[in-house]
Order: C-alpha cells, then sequence, then structure tokens
C-alpha cells in the first residue's frame, strides 16, 4: 500500500480507553495498548474476555461506545472508531480473519485473492468499463493481480488447489487461504482471530511459520488472537492479556507467562493459593511453546 | 423428512422397515386428508334454490389413498435404495450434466446458429417465429435477473416492475415524444437502471426473506401506480397503438404512408407479414444476446466477482475493502435495464401494453426461470425459460392441467436438482490451463 520507513518497532496502532458495551454488558473496558510494526502482538484471555470484540471495534463491525484506535501510517493517521468497515479495509489498510472462517466457499481459491485485490482492479478498470472492452490497462491489472495471488498460494503451499472451490478445501487449508487472502489487500495491520484453532500440530508449526514469514518480509503488524499457547508464546513479541473486557496483563511472553494475575485468569482460580502442580504444569506449557 | 429418520433409513440397509414406513405414510396420509377435506370435500353447486352444497367425500378417500400408498411405496424405495445409493457410482442425471457442461461452448453455439437460421427453416412459420420471440423475451428477463438473484444473491421478487418501467416509458416516449424504438431504448433502458438503484436504496440492509417482501411490494407498487396514474399511463385501459419499430427507417407495413418507404419495397419482395414477425424475432435475439454477452463478460470483471463475492459472504467483502452499497447498487441497476430493454421490446411488439401483463405472477414466473435454471448458469436459463414459457404454449389442449404440471416438476426439480438444472459453475479465472480436464 504504502513505503513503510525501516524503523522496526515504531507504533502502528494505539488503542486508548477502549469500551464497548452491549446494553449492561461491558465486553471491553477502558483497554489501552499499542501495537507495533514488525511486530506481532498477541491477545489472549478467556473465553468471552472480549478479544473478538477488540477485533470488530478495530475493522469498524463495531462502533466503539469509547475510545480513540489510531493507526499511524507514515503521512497520517486514521482514526479507526470514525470509519465505515469496508474503508478501514482499503483506506487504512487493516485487513482481519473471523474466528469461524468466512471464504466464498463457491468461488475458487483463485478468485477469493483476486476479490481481496477488487479495489485496485476497480480502478484499473475504470469501475469495470475499459474491462468491458477489454483495454489493455485493465489485462495488466489483472495479470498483475494473479501474479500476487500466485505468490501466496506458492508461499502457503496452496497452489495445486488454486482452481478449486474454497469451500472445498480441508479444514486447514481454509484457514490458511483466509490469512493469504487478508494479506491480499496489502494491509499495514493483520488481525487474526483464532488462526490457530482447529489445526493439528505440524499444520500449527506452518502457521507459525507463514506468520514469523509475514512479519519479517512485508514490515507489517500483526494483531494475534489465539488460546493455542504454542503458537502465542512462540511467535509473539508482546502479549496483551484480556479477562472479562479488562487488561490484566501487557508485556513480552515471559513477563506475561510468569503473571500471577494471568495465570489465576486462565485457572479461574479466586484465591490466592494455587495448586503448586497446577501453576507448574501451566508454565511448563508455555515453556515448550517457545522451544 | 425429519433428520432422525433418515439415519434410520440409512442404518436400515437392506430390510424393510415396516412401522417406519406406515408411520411415514400414515402421518403424509393425515396432511393430505387436512388438505383436502376443504379443497375436495365440499363444493358449491347451482340449484334451483341458489348455492347449495355437495359433498365429494369419495375424492378426499381417493386423494388419502393415493397420498398413502405413493408415501410407502417412496419410503420403501429409498429403503431398499439406500446401500446402492452409498456406492460411488454417479446418478445418471448427474453424469449427463457433467458431460453437459464439459460441451457448454459448442452446445451454446450451435444453439446461437439454430436461433440465427430458425425463420429460415422450413417449418418456421408465423406463429412458432412469434413462439420464439416469446420465448426469447423470457430468456432474455432471465439473464438480467440472474445478475441480481444468481450473480448477486439478491432475491428480488419485484423484478416485473423494471419490465414495466421499460415498457411504458418507451410506450410514452413514442406517443407524446414521438421518440421511435431505437431513441427509446437507452431511455428506456436507462430510466429502468435509475428505479433499479431507487428500490436499492432502501433495501440496502436487506437480505434473504425480507429483500423478497419488499421488492416484491416495490413491484406492486409500480403496478398499482399505473393502474392509478390516469392521467399519465391510462390507467387500466392501458396504451394502445405504440409505434412499430421500422428496419433502418423502413416500415413493415403493406402501404407505408406518405413519405415513408416499406420494408418490402425497398427490397423488392411481396408484402408478407412474416417479415415483420421476422425482424422482432431477430431484434429480441439480438437483445437478449447482448445480455448474455455482457453479463458473460462482466462476471469476469471485479464488479461481477464482487457480485458473486457479495452473494458468498457480505461480511467477508467489507472486511477486504468492497463497498456493498456500490456492489448491491450495481447489480440492481444493471438488472435492472435489461429488463428496460425487454420491456420496450414487448411494447413494440405487442402495439398495446397494460397493467395487466406486469402482475406479480410474471416476477415468479422469471424467478422460477433463474432458480429452476440453476442460479448464475446461462445456459440452464435458456432450457428452463423453454419449460416454462414454451412447452405450456404447444401443451395448451391440457390448459387446465398446465399449473399441475409445472408445481409438479418445479417439486421435482428442487428434490433432485436443489441447486437448478445445471448448477455447475466455471471459475471466471484459472491459474492452471486446461481445468476440468486436467485433473
Ligand atoms: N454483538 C453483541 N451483542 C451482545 N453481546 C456481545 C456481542 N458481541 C459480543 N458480545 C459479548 O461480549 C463478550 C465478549 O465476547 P467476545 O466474542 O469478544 O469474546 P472472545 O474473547 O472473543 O471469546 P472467545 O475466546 O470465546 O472467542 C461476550 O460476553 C459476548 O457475549
Ligand atoms: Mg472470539
Amino acid at each position: 500500500m504504502m513505503a513503510l520507513p525501516d524503523a522496526a518497532g515504531e507504533a502502528l496502532l494505539e488503542v486508548e480507553h477502549l469500551t464497548m458495551r452491549f446494553g449492561g454488558l461491558v465486553a471491553v473496558n477502558e483497554l489501552s495498548f499499542v501495537a507495533r510494526r514488525r511486530e506481532i502482538t498477541a491477545i489472549i484471555g478467556p473465553n468471552g474476555a472480549g478479544k473478538t470484540t477488540v477485533f470488530n471495534c478495530l475493522t469498524g463491525f463495531y462502533t466503539p461506545t469509547v475510545g480513540r484506535l489510531a493507526l499511524r501510517h507514515p503521512r497520517r493517521t486514521y482514526f479507526l472508531e470514525r470509519m465505515d468497515d469496508f474503508r478501514i479495509a482499503q483506506f487504512a489498510g487493516v485487513a482481519r480473519t473471523f474466528q469461524n472462517i468466512r471464504l466464498f466457499p463457491r468461488m475458487s481459491v483463485l478468485e477469493n485473492l483476486i476479490v481481496a485485490q477488487h479495489n485496485t482492479l476497480m480502478a484499473a478498470s475504470l469501475f469495470s468499463v475499459a474491462g468491458l472492452f477489454g483495454l489493455a490497462r485493465y489485462r495488466h491489472a489483472e495479470r498483475a493481480a494473479i501474479e500476487r495471488a500466485r505468490y501466496w498460494l506458492e508461499k502457503t503451499g496452496l497452489t495445486p488447489f488454486a482452481d478449486d472451490d474454497a469451500g472445498s478445501l480441508p479444514y486447514g487449508l481454509q484457514r490458511r487461504l483466509e490469512i493469504v487472502r487478508a494479506m491480499c489487500i496489502e494491509p499495514v495491520l493483520l488481525c487474526l482471530d483464532e488462526p490457530a484453532a482447529g489445526l493439528n500440530p505440524r499444520e500449527s508449526a506452518e502457521l507459525n511459520r507463514l506468520l514469523l514469514a509475514i512479519r519479517a518480509e512485508h514490515g507489517i503488524g500483526v494483531l494475534l488472537i489465539e488460546h493455542d499457547m504454542s503458537v502465542v508464546m512462540g511467535i509473539s513479541d508482546h502479549i496483551v492479556v484480556l479477562d472479562h473486557g479488562s487488561l490484566i496483563a501487557d508485556g513480552t511472553p515471559d513477563e506475561v507467562r510468569s503473571d500471577p494475575k494471568v495465570i489465576r485468569a486462565y485457572l479461574g482460580e479466586e484465591e490466592d493459593e494455587l495448586p503448586g502442580d497446577v501453576a507448574a504444569d501451566f508454565g511448563r506449557n508455555h515453556g515448550e511453546g517457545q522451544a | 423428512m425429519r433428520p432422525g429418520a433418515t439415519a434410520r433409513l440409512a442404518g436400515a440397509g437392506m430390510g424393510l422397515d415396516l412401522p417406519l414406513i406406515l408411520k411415514e405414510a400414515g402421518l403424509t396420509a393425515l396432511v393430505v386428508f387436512a388438505l383436502a377435506l376443504p379443497l375436495f370435500g365440499f363444493r358449491t353447486v347451482d340449484s334451483a334454490g341458489g348455492l347449495d352444497v355437495a359433498y365429494r367425500f369419495d375424492w378426499v378417500a381417493a386423494a388419502v389413498a393415493v397420498a398413502f400408498v405413493g408415501r410407502a411405496l417412496l419410503v420403501a424405495m429409498r429403503t431398499l435404495g439406500g446401500a446402492q445409493r452409498a456406492r460411488p457410482g454417479e446418478g445418471l442425471l448427474a453424469r449427463a450434466g457433467r458431460a453437459f457442461y464439459r460441451h457448454t461452448t459448442w452446445i451454446g453455439a450451435a444453439a446461437v446458429a439454430f436461433a440465427v437460421l430458425l425463420p429460415l427453416l422450413p417449418f418456421a412459420d408465423r406463429y412458432v417465429i412469434d413462439i420464439a420471440s416469446y420465448f426469447l423475451i423470457y430468456v432474455m428477463l432471465g439473464w438480467g435477473l440472474n445478475v441480481v438473484v444468481g450473480l448477486a444473491g439478491l432475491l428480488d421478487l419485484g423484478y416485473v416492475a423494471f419490465y414495466a418501467v421499460g415498457a411504458y416509458s418507451y410506450a410514452l416516449a413514442s406517443l407524446h415524444l414521438g421518440l421511435s424504438f431505437w431513441w427509446s431504448l437507452p431511455l428506456a433502458g436507462a430510466l429502468a437502471a435509475g428505479f433499479g438503484i431507487l428500490l436499492g436504496f432502501p433495501v440496502l440492509r436487506l437480505r434473504g426473506d425480507y429483500l423478497a417482501i419488499v421488492t416484491l411490494g416495490f413491484g406492486e407498487i409500480i403496478r398499482i401506480i399505473l393502474v392509478n396514474w390516469y392521467s399519465f399511463t391510462n390507467g387500466p385501459n392501458g396504451i394502445s397503438g405504440i409505434a412499430r419499430p421500422s428496419f433502418f427507417g423502413l416500415a413493415f407495413s403493406r402501404s407505408p404512408g406518405p413519405g415513408e418507404v416499406a420494408f418490402h419495397e425497398f427490397f423488392g419482395l411481396d408484402y408478407a407479414p412474416v417479415h415483420r414477425i421476422a425482424f422482432l424475432y431477430y431484434l429480441i435475439l439480438g437483445l437478449a444476446l447482448v445480455t448474455n454477452l455482457f453479463t458473460l463478460r462482466i462476471r469476469r470483471l471485479p464488479v461481477g466477482r464482487a457480485w458473486e463475492a457479495l452473494r458468498e459472504d457480505e461480511i467477508a467483502c467489507r472486511s477486504l475493502g468492497l463497498n456493498p452499497t456500490n456492489i448491491k447498487l450495481s447489480a440492481f441497476a444493471i438488472g435492472a435495464m435489461f429488463a428496460g430493454f425487454a420491456g420496450s421490446f414487448f411494447a413494440t411488439r405487442q402495439g398495446f401494453i397494460s397493467p395487466e401483463s406486469f402482475t406479480f405472477i410474471e416476477s415468479a414466473l422469471i424467478l422460477s426461470i433463474v432458480v429452476l435454471g440453476g442460479m448464475g448458469s446461462q445456459i440452464g436459463v435458456v432450457i428452463a425459460a423453454f419449460a416454462i414459457v414454451v412447452l405450456p404454449e404447444w401443451f395448451r389442449e391440457f390448459q387446465q392441467y398446465r399449473m399441475l404440471v409445472f408445481g409438479a416438476a418445479m417439486v421435482m426439480i428442487m428434490v433432485w436438482r436443489p441447486r437448478g438444472l445445471i448448477a455447475h459453475r466455471d471459475p471466471t479465472v484459472r491459474l492452471h490451463a486446461g481445468g476440468e480436464a486436467g485433473r
């Protein structure tokens, strides 16, 4: 979408005092955190903590009750809380995937990736008029779109399935396709809602590699909601922990892993004394994840 | 059937599950009884003292018996056939379908060639050509509605409104402004497209059933306006004496008016009324082919892909930066535009239009053509239009049973091919050349 300055770790998304209420229910409460360019920021928390709601606010599907969501581009800042969902994707460059995969099931894998490049193609085809008359300008643009799609297909091993219906892919490949489809809009911020859900260990290791490659080669920020600790601890640079809509921890994987508040939230323990073996188990799991 | 029953059917394998069969058949018979009692059971007859009620309980009994036996046989057949169906072999229908769409291009080309040559063929008399052009109107309407329903997935039950707008805009333009057919055609298309957008705005947030209801209402509103705006549309009396199209200024009449040249004079032919009918036929053929080519082309363009994406998942579209408003409005506008063209043609072909030609049943007919044909399939629309428009015309003697057969055919198609006759969809772009055969 635009040239990114090389400085890594520069603030990309600043969430300030984000609050989302549904009637009496406070799904997200006074949440503030920063996500940086070239970093994977994980958002974790027990079920119903409000993680998906944060994504829905970021991508314009919900209008936050309170809060500021500033997305910093090199030359301007977008305030996402005021923008329509499709404009956020189109202009601010925030792409997302969904907790329950949302592909275009009766379109081919390749078409899924081409639809994601709609706005570029639309401009190149002069709102399809040039395309209608088969002008060269549109043909070039379409070829470029196919090339971009091919790049992502090859990167994810989806090339042999390019002409199959997206809905006919196995689950793990559908997850991967949804991620690369989001990448095809050339986002500056990629929001992934539980991309490892339902994957087997091998697939989830492949996912890790893909996300690390995206971070390294495309210099964008990644927001990652995930329950699978091997993914979270293995690849994130920074973790934000939510519980009942509120921020309870924010730091590096190591800091978060040893945070007693996090352990308590995950184990649902109200008392201070945790059964020792359970706490140890929790820690060991995370340790394995990072290895 | 309820899922539980299906599971048991599948599990039963070869054996006949008598209690299940009796239960299913009994339930069906009960439903038929409830329906047949008021429908068949009582009848009003004229008698000396006014109306009298006659009872036909024998009919009710017959209907219940037929339903019971039929259902029992059906369930029994399914139970027995269950084992066979589980085998990897495919149904004949599916295989025929596969062969059919492998050769779609050839079949399409042959159909077009046949259509072009039709008026020259020996059996093509006035009546045949006339029916053929009537058929092509529905093909064109089907293709137009296919954009809205088949591609964009917006269930539109008021499509006839745009057809009406096209017909009336030509009729009124020729009557009041003296515009010729060729000038009115784009006008009618533009007006209909405008109405499409007008309808599109209020229904932007609606989908599925709700959208269907509102569009149905819109269709009725247009018809009611046509009936009641007497000073403008001449109300229920309709508009007659609509100008006939000319062949580049050459009129189709035995004795052209002063200063006009007739078609047969210009070409040194004897006057024959079939000239005009053949000309109308070629006109609608041309319009329909334009519709078809346009849709085939636009399917491969960003707009067309966006329509299909919208049909598949609107939320995903939004998340990828596609503006759903523009996509929906463009689908409504383009679908409506083709209806407008077809409406102009209808007006010029009939020479007379009235609101009666634009009732809800027309919308339903066009929609069933699209649904039966297979949503999004161009050839499917042709086949379905043939089945729905031409066959009943041929079997006019059986007028009474037309609707019965029509309903039965609908039910059968929906049972056997719930996605329509031609449910196959070719990707609009391929990465690997060779396509289907390659794998
Ligand atoms: N549109 C909505 N209307 C009402 N309540 C909602 C809505 N969306 C979310 N909620 C509520 O907000 C709370 C947080 O939901 P959210 O989906 O954000 O949780 P989550 O952290 O993503 O959970 P999970 O890990 O199960 O996906 C839940 O109590 C949920 O019921
Ligand atoms: Mg969630």
